[in-house]
């Protein structure tokens, strides 16, 4: 299972603890990982679930390339960083 | 009225009066936090406010116990779509009751251009269809924003499925049917930013407020990115209003409750230029319909001013003796005296983006 990690910047606005999910693909372990917080989900993606524009994804310290369909893959142990992007502030 | 909130870049806050005058009441909600738009519903103390994080995207929370907590709630989300600049929600611009016959009903004005219904407080949100889907949208385009917004929502007080938008930038848009349907109107107004054969194309205006008289409401006051416009068909038809002194610039504008042909003002130089003409903040009031417009300052800054007061942050109560009024430098004033005297609450808050009386 990879292990998705969020920026203490999201922790006043949402519970943002690790959470454990499994997937191949950046899209499936956030979307499972975040299936029971959908408002939560919606820090991270927008409408058309694309990763928010000031919003980075990093897997084991490396920034993701696919913002849009999230199919950059994952490797099962992975861990995987929401952090908010300087921009955007 | 008791209350004034305050929606700043920052954060909400809370004035209230009592027998010393206006007072900040306590700290701020949701402070850092950039709250766009702000509804205390007259049908039963709700309040709901818009949040438009730098980060994170809109969100949308409510009050049922007048801010003392607040809850998150679902924002309006567009559709889902394969095209590459599919939309997504940028602003939430404006929250507006639904009738007094529609209990739990409000809307919300948003950009990139959807209106959205909910009937359940905010539980759930509807994006209208039919507006969303006017054939009209490839031409419709953003006013300081990447995308059209709406920004006034009206929902006529004698017939809650009679409706009228203001959007920035397609001109104004009229419902009779509660939203099943609707036509652009405005005709009258013109927008000397498009070409001389689109200037009068009511889809091009820049309507940056419409404001309908609570007790009048066919009498509609606007003030476009282009003059100030009165209409007294509920928008269908808008004639100018001319020269208006010391500009007729500006992006509010406040109708009178009972009084048709009074409504206030305030101005800033032109688009291009968007502070005080010669530095010196005034509001303008008329009086006669448009005819005439009187220099209202007393109490306002007597050196020289930047300050701009932005589309929603310029009330009035339901009297007409009250008004509020807060701008981008992050001064508020209000005027007990129906705009005659002003009296300055802060001169220290965030910029302002939209004011409430409850």
């Amino acid at each position: 299972m990879a292990t998705i990690r969020f920026t203490a910047n999201l922790a006043k606005h949402r519970e943002t603890r690790a959470i454990d999910a499994a997937g191949d693909t950046v899209r499936g372990v956030v979307e499972a990982g975040l299936a029971d917080d959908p408002l939560l989900r919606g820090y991270v993606l927008d409408d058309q679930d694309r990763l928010r524009k000031h919003v980075n994804i990093f897997i084991d310290g490396a920034m993701i390339a696919d913002r849009l369909r999230l199919s950059d893959p994952v490797a099962p142990d992975a861990d995987i960083y929401v952090m908010q992007a300087l921009s955007g502030g | 009225m008791e209350n004034l909130h305050v929606a700043t870049r920052k954060g909400l806050f809370r004035f209230t009066r009592n027998g010393k005058g206006w007072e900040q009441a306590g700290a701020p909600a949701f402070l850092a936090e950039p709250v766009t738009a702000v509804l205390d519903d007259p049908r039963d103390g709700t309040i709901y406010i818009g949040i438009q994080h730098g980060h994170f995207g809109c969100k949308f929370h409510r009050s049922t116990d007048r801010g003392a907590t607040w809850q998150e709630l679902p924002t309006p989300a567009y559709a889902k779509s394969d095209a590459p600049d599919a939309p997504s929600l940028e602003m939430i611009w404006t929250i507006a009751p639904g009738g007094a016959d529609q209990p739990g009903t409000i809307w919300a004005g948003t950009i990139p251009g959807g209106l959205f219904r909910s009937d359940d407080r905010g539980e759930n949100w509807v994006l209208n269809e039919a507006l969303w889907n006017q054939p009209s949208r490839p031409e419709w385009f953003g006013g300081g924003y990447d995308h059209a917004g709406i920004h006034s929502i009206i929902v006529d007080p004698r017939d809650s499925a009679r409706m009228l938008l203001g959007i920035s930038c397609a001109g104004s848009w009229l419902t009779t049917d509660g939203g099943e349907s609707w036509q652009v109107v405005g005709n009258g107004m013109m927008a000397e930013y498009l070409p001389p054969e689109k200037a009068a194309d009511p889809v091009g205006q820049d309507p940056h407020l419409l404001h309908a008289s609570a007790a009048h409401p066919d009498r509609v006051w606007c003030q476009h990115h282009c003059g100030i416009y009165v209409s007294s068909d509920f928008g269908g038809t808008f004639t100018e209003v001319k020269d208006v002194k010391p500009s007729n610039f500006g992006f509010a504008v406040v109708a009178h409750p009972t009084l048709p042909d009074t409504a206030w003002f305030a101005p800033a130089v032109k688009d291009e230029c968007r502070v005080p003409v010669d530095g010196r903040l005034v509001v303008t009031r008329t009086d006669d319909g448009g005819k005439t417009f009187r220099t209202l300052s007393e109490g306002l800054p007597k050196g020289t001013s930047y300050d701009l007061i932005y589309r929603h942050a310029f009330v009035g109560d339901g009297t007409g003796r009250q008004l509020a009024m807060g701008s981008t430098t992050g001064n508020l004033w209000v005027s007990d005296d129906e705009g005659e005297k002003w009296a300055q609450l802060s001169a220290n808050l965030p910029p302002i983006a939209a004011l409430a009386f409850a």
